[in-house]
């Protein structure tokens, strides 16, 4: 046992201590109330860019950076303005946003969704960021989106293709100008009826976590009214690396398509050993065998070289389309880092300037404004045509690519830009359908969040 | 005091000071100069982290520290703790403290079933199996029992969940009889700004709570009775003591602390995702007890504080701020210097803590406690006797038993 001796000294000092820390409290004050959360004060205004910089998604993350450091540069009026000029709202000058400077504060995701609410958290509370912007996957993306209508700031996704993210995870503080899975099937069954008739048995191997699920049920339902039979649907895990074990059965199955839902490395890797077993060069029942890879991005086309000739995929938006919009845009990142920009790097671009117009046109950084400045708001010039923010999920409405794996020039730094081609642009009216569509139901919008 | 003797009363004291005025100490610059933009670490969501990793390496330490086992699989506890705190908020309401029991009580389950098995062997194997069921649990949790855990996309409260217990009226955000979690007062003193949040200093009193325990397992003739394992399991068995539930009880211990901390985690953000139970995560843990030095009390807590801070703060510093802070200098300098430290930041955060740690291991195999106590004697042998007790961190450390 301790011994201990209190003097009436003592207890008088720690009392008078202790009362004094408990008194400390009530000279502090709660939170000011501005209105809304992180109202910017001074002449700058901050937005936090949450991306991938480390791991499987770290080089679409990186692109998405550059296309987020040329828009904040475009938006404080360096450089040539990009699309600036071709947008079909002309509320932004070159002076910012609101007349206030925009800086920029960056994070990396890790594509983990911890990792990414931390870092998203910080940039709320410690760099009083009013709007986070990024990321590379559905499941950070829902994440996020979570995590920002908590808090009361705006969340503009990134490269997120799940149904979730603006079905079941939708959320009034967080919008998607990414395509989604289920459109993805839409715009590429016309496509395949056209290119491999309406009589196919399609063999699955689908990425075993959230989006691969979506993606599969999108494409299966899709190509299931055009009377394709799906045979048999394998889930493989995520980062296998080595798909040789699931693509050996493709063979005996009776099956003349194969369709990859893998996104990344998974992709590179299973498209790589599809064609390496010899696939694409088979015959089953009288057919050519075919492979699709629903979802494409510059950047998996890349590491697929060659493998991806005459393959099927979709794309939200490419460098090759010939509108002013694209062409200013293409233009202007070109100049600065000698490359095209993928379809990651455009969205995080376009997100980035509709929110910019919003707050202008809105005349306030309140996310509730914000809100209501971007629900059911048509804009065009941003490079995917005439476009729809809908009020009642927060998705983008635009024409969708259909892209097809072509031989390319041969120049090793234009491998995966020039290695992919406009097949067709699927109008917009055929990839619409209503919020409360099955693969979508469930999720509700809530109310907009201006927190504090 | 308290059952501790004075040297272990001191160091407990100095924990509690630094945590509970954490907002204050954590946060030296000015907010709107940019040294506090880059280097301040005192906003509530990173102190939340340094006080649970704290809680989590404790845990840890008590195992690895005292018996020598290396769990190479604790980040699944964590996970299940997660998990386990997340549904009682679905099911229940969003009031903490349900949360909090099952949230140990689970891990602790889990984590009899789990040491059952893998304390069969001892070393290597050990290490290899723990290992294993942590990635079996995080390829389930991942995907096969996605109807519970929700995959991919995170465990989360959506608002049609039962929430039975929940009434009109209650917080939406996990609370404490009504305390919210995320609420906070802000005392703004000049050009400084000290955020002190509810959640920081519940998940804090748990830290130090946690942290006592872990005193009073150290000074135990229990704690002795793993040590004499480390030292030599063999020749315990030949006296005729009987280690296995002694390390069972260390490793459920340990397994409950990590439970602990996964609820607080989900009670401070209530969503969680299988990635918390990746090999990756537990390897970050062995990282911080042996950062910050294996066995010692107050290690494994500087240790996860700093793994925390270089990936909150320094993966936030890009090129940009960088040239900010040397833009005084020509500009060659500016960009000779800004690419030699670009590897470091941003994403290069993983290099500066591959730098560091192998610093650690190779100059101060103690850990960052070895190396408190070697600055420590150098400050001793030149002050003056009259000076030599100061208050700082580094000083208190030195004088922190090893073992």
């Amino acid at each position: 046992m301790t011994k201990s001796t209190y003097s009436r000294r003592r207890v008088l000092q720690t009392g008078a201590v202790a009362g004094t820390g408990l008194m400390l409290p009530t000279y502090l004050r709660a939170e000011a109330h501005t209105g809304f959360t992180n109202a910017p004060t001074g002449d700058t205004v901050t937005l936090g860019f949450n991306v991938p910089q480390t791991g499987p998604y770290a080089e679409e993350g990186l692109d998405e950076l550059r296309a987020q450091e040329l828009a904040v540069q475009h938006l404080n009026g360096e450089g040539d303005g990009g699309m600036l000029a071709t947008f079909s709202e002309q509320n932004l000058d070159g002076t910012g946003i609101l007349g206030k400077k925009v800086n920029f504060v960056t994070g990396d995701t890790q594509t983990k969704s911890d990792v990414a609410r931390a870092s998203a958290q910080s940039m709320i509370q410690k760099d009083n960021c009013i709007m986070i912007t990024g990321g590379s996957s559905s499941g950070v993306a829902v994440a996020v989106q979570g995590l920002c209508q908590e808090a009361g700031v705006i969340f503009m996704a990134g490269l997120t293709h799940s149904n979730d993210t603006t079905g079941k995870d939708r959320k009034a503080n967080g919008f998607r100008h990414f395509f989604n899975g289920y459109m993805s099937g839409v715009a590429l069954a016309p496509v395949l009826e056209k290119a491999y008739g309406s009589d196919r048995r399609a063999y699955h191997l689908t990425a075993d976590y959230n989006w691969g699920w979506t993606q599969n049920e999108s494409i299966a339902a899709s190509t299931e009214a055009l009377g394709w039979e799906t045979v048999q649907n394998v889930l493989t895990p995520v980062g296998a690396g080595d798909f040789s074990s699931y693509i050996a059965p493709v063979l005996n199955s009776g099956a003349d398509v194969l369709i990859l839902n893998h996104y990344g490395g998974d992709m590179v890797n299973s498209l790589t050993q599809a064609v390496q077993f010899g696939l694409k060069d088979k015959q089953v029942n009288g057919k050519d065998f075919q492979i699709i890879v629903p979802l494409y991005s510059e950047l998996m086309a890349k590491g697929a070289g060659s493998n991806i000739e005459g393959v099927y995929g979709s794309m939200n938006w490419n460098w090759q389309l010939q509108d002013e919009g694209s062409k200013a845009f293409v233009k202007s990142f070109g100049e600065k880092y000698g490359f095209p920009p993928s379809n990651a790097a455009h969205t995080c671009y376009v997100q980035i300037m509709l929110y910019a117009d919003a707050v202008a046109r809105a005349g306030s950084f309140n996310p509730c404004a914000v809100v209501e400045a971007l629900e059911d708001f048509d804009f065009d010039g941003l490079g995917n045509g005439p476009t729809t923010y809908r009020g009642a999920d927060h998705q983008c409405f635009k024409d969708v690519l259909v892209m097809e794996g072509v031989a390319g020039s041969g120049n090793a730094n234009m491998m995966g830009y020039d290695t992919l081609s406009i097949v067709e642009v699927t109008p917009r009216a055929q990839v619409e359908y209503e919020p409360d569509h099955p693969m979508f139901a469930g999720g509700s919008l809530g109310e907009c969040n201006p927190g504090a | 005091m308290l059952g501790l003797n004075s040297r272990d009363f001191k160091l407990f004291a100095i924990v509690v000071v630094m945590t509970l005025a954490a907002p204050i100490l954590l946060n030296p610059f000015p907010v709107d100069s940019a040294l506090g933009q880059s280097f301040n670490a005192g906003y509530p969501a990173l102190m939340q982290r340094f006080v649970i990793f704290g809680l989590l390496a404790i845990g840890f330490n008590i195992l690895f520290g005292l018996t020598g086992y290396l769990s190479f699989g604790h980040a699944a506890f964590l996970g299940v703790g997660s998990y386990a705190a997340v549904w009682m908020f679905k099911l229940l309401s969003y009031n903490i403290i349900p949360a909090m029991i099952l949230s140990v009580v689970v891990a602790g389950l889990f984590s009899v079933v789990i040491g059952y098995v893998c304390l069969r062997r001892s070393g290597i194997y050990f290490s290899i199996l723990t290992l294993a069921f942590a990635q079996m649990s995080y390829a389930l949790a991942y995907s096969v029992l996605s109807p519970i855990t929700n995959g991919e996309t995170g465990l989360q409260v959506y608002s049609d969940d039962p929430q039975v217990l929940m009434s009109q009226g209650d917080p939406i955000v996990p609370h404490l009889f009504g305390l919210e979690m995320n609420s906070s007062v802000t005392w703004k003193l000049g050009g400084w700004e000290f955020i002190f949040q509810n959640g920081y200093y519940l998940a804090a009193v748990f830290m130090i709570a946690g942290f006592y325990l872990s005193i009073r397992i150290f000074r135990s003739p229990f704690g002795l009775m793993l040590r004499a394992i480390k030292s030599n399991q063999t020749r315990m068995s030949y006296t005729g003591m009987n280690t296995k539930p002694y390390m069972l009880a260390a490793f459920v211990i340990s397994g409950c602390y990590a439970g602990l901390a996964g609820g607080l985690l989900s009670a401070m953000d209530p969503l969680t995702g299988a990635e918390r139970m990746f090999w990756t995560a537990s390897g970050e843990i062995v990282v911080m007890a042996i950062l910050g030095g294996v066995g010692t009390l107050i290690g494994p807590v500087l240790g996860a504080g700093l793994i925390k801070y270089l990936e909150n703060i320094v993966s936030k510093i890009n090129d940009t701020i960088l040239h900010n802070w040397f833009a005084f200098m020509p500009d060659w300098l500016d960009n000779l210097l800004v690419a030699i430290i670009h590897p470091f930041i941003g994403k290069g955060w993983h290099l500066s803590l591959g730098v560091l740690f192998m610093a650690v291991v190779i100059f101060l195999p103690g850990g960052l406690v070895q190396g408190g106590q070697k600055l420590g004697g150098l400050f001793r042998r030149r002050a003056k006797p009259a000076e030599t007790e100061t208050d700082s961190v580094v000083e208190a450390n030195s004088k922190t038993p090893a073992e």
